[in-house]
């Protein structure tokens, strides 16, 4: 009887994951216990054998120096060039600093949209962009449960220009959040809902209202936190299309 | 896209490369596929080495590059597919299951090649797989793969019990035939 505690601490055991004092005992135990010692010989074997099996595939040395080349860092630039460098340097020291601000700003605004401009790209490129696909939100809202940590609310359609087509999970700076896809007049617009405190980007104060979408980029984006979540929609329809359609969230949040 | 300093740029590379081909593995065995491997390995070290200005030094390189595949894998079609086929005690309670009694199949299993155990492997939920993997094949403590999976120790340690056990009753009928 008393080796039935040891038995359900065995895998445990074997993994090193006793606490020291425990893992003594057991040490001890084990190697007075025919029976403990037998089942630990077993699932020693099976670990082994899992281990052998499991070490089965290896990359080709292309493919390692493929993805060695897209992260290896840039080479150092000859010394004859270091001094032109240093006197540059100094200069943009002067103007980086007048500019920080601005810059740090931007380039935070900047990076949230690409993410955001990016994830709603390649999933209207996918040959099923949705994987619930429906337009009932009754249906598409459910489907969501236990799939993201956090619920949320999905606005009421009728009398409005908008159809829902479906929903996706998604994650954003691997934070987990739900992707809504909406259709106005043949345009696809994209809803994103993230927990606001699971963010780790950097949202600057400026993007808290109105449109957001850099001049080179073709998409209107707003984005708003309301309740603890985080929205973004985000569509090439027109900056009154995305809108309205943030008109309708931020009523039914 | 490149993290501003160099120095910055070289020790991603020093900390991510040496994990190169144990992600590659665990790519494989999530997606059974050689090309969506690569794929996610590579969008995989993208993302990380986008996103390393966030990493914390001194917490644990391996358990952020690990989590951040796994994540690329759950978006991806595949991930998406094999997490609808959850299994439905994979977070019931923390019971911690006995160990095994030694049995026929066990003593078979310690002659067996090994490919009995890698169709197994393969045939089980991936929320299985991969802890199985992650605890036997990388060898993470449970602290690890804690951080790696974003569960408790708790549920690791449960979770661990029951992909072994579901890991042996695939084996079984394999080895009733033998």
């Amino acid at each position: 009887m008393v080796c039935e505690s040891w038995k359900t601490k065995l895998d445990t055991y074997l993994d090193g994951q006793l606490p020291e004092q425990e893992m003594r005992t057991f040490n001890a135990h084990v190697r007075s216990c025919h029976s403990c010692s037998a089942d630990a010989l077993t699932r020693v074997q099976m670990k082994r054998t899992i281990q052998d099996a499991g070490r089965r595939f290896t990359p080709s040395a292309e493919f390692r120096r493929r993805v060695q080349n897209s992260i290896a860092p840039k080479r150092q630039r000859s010394l004859l060039r270091g001094w032109v460098f240093a006197a540059t340097a100094a200069v943009v020291l002067v103007v980086g600093t007048l500019t920080l601000t601005y810059v740090r700003t931007r380039s935070g605004r900047d990076q949230v949209y690409s993410e955001i401009a990016d994830l709603h790209v390649a999933t209207l490129a996918s040959s099923s962009p949705v994987d619930v696909i429906s337009t009932d939100r009754h249906t598409v809202k459910p489907w969501f449960q236990g799939k993201i940590p956090f619920a949320f609310n999905l606005p009421e359609l009728q009398n409005s220009e908008f159809s829902l087509l479906g929903g996706r999970m998604t994650y954003l700076d691997q934070t987990p959040g739900a992707h809504l896809i909406y259709d106005v007049r043949k345009h696809h617009i994209s809803v994103f809902v993230f927990q606001e405190q699971a963010l780790s980007l950097k949202l600057p104060g400026g993007m808290d209202e109105n449109s957001l979408s850099p001049k080179q980029m073709p998409f209107n984006m707003e984005t708003w936190s309301q309740g603890g979540l985080r929205y973004f929609v985000i569509g090439d329809a027109s900056a009154a299309d995305i809108d309205n359609l943030t008109k309708l969230f931020k009523a039914a949040s | 896209m490149r993290i501003g300093s160099e120095l910055a740029d070289g020790s991603f590379e020093q900390l991510a490369m040496p994990h190169f081909e144990r992600l590659f593995n665990f790519a494989c065995w999530l997606t059974h596929d050689r090309q969506e491997a690569e794929d996610l390995v590579q969008e995989t070290y993208a993302k990380a080495l986008k996103g390393f200005s966030s990493f914390q030094p001194g917490t644990n390189f391996r358990a952020w590059i690990y989590k951040i595949l796994r994540n690329a894998f759950l978006t991806s079609r595949t991930g998406l597919k094999a997490a609808a086929t959850v299994p439905i005690d994979l977070e019931g309670n923390e019971e911690i299951l006995p160990a095994m009694k030694e049995t026929p199949e066990s003593i078979l299993l310690r002659r067996s090649d090994g490919q009995l155990v890698q169709r197994a492997l393969e045939q089980l939920p991936v929320a299985y797989r991969e802890i199985l993997l992650l605890c036997e094949i990388e060898e993470m403590s449970y602290q690890e793969i804690s951080a790696t999976l974003a569960i408790p120790m708790g549920s690791v340690m449960s979770r661990l019990s029951r992909a072994r056990k579901t890991l042996r009753d695939g084996l079984r009928p394999q080895f009733q035939k033998a």
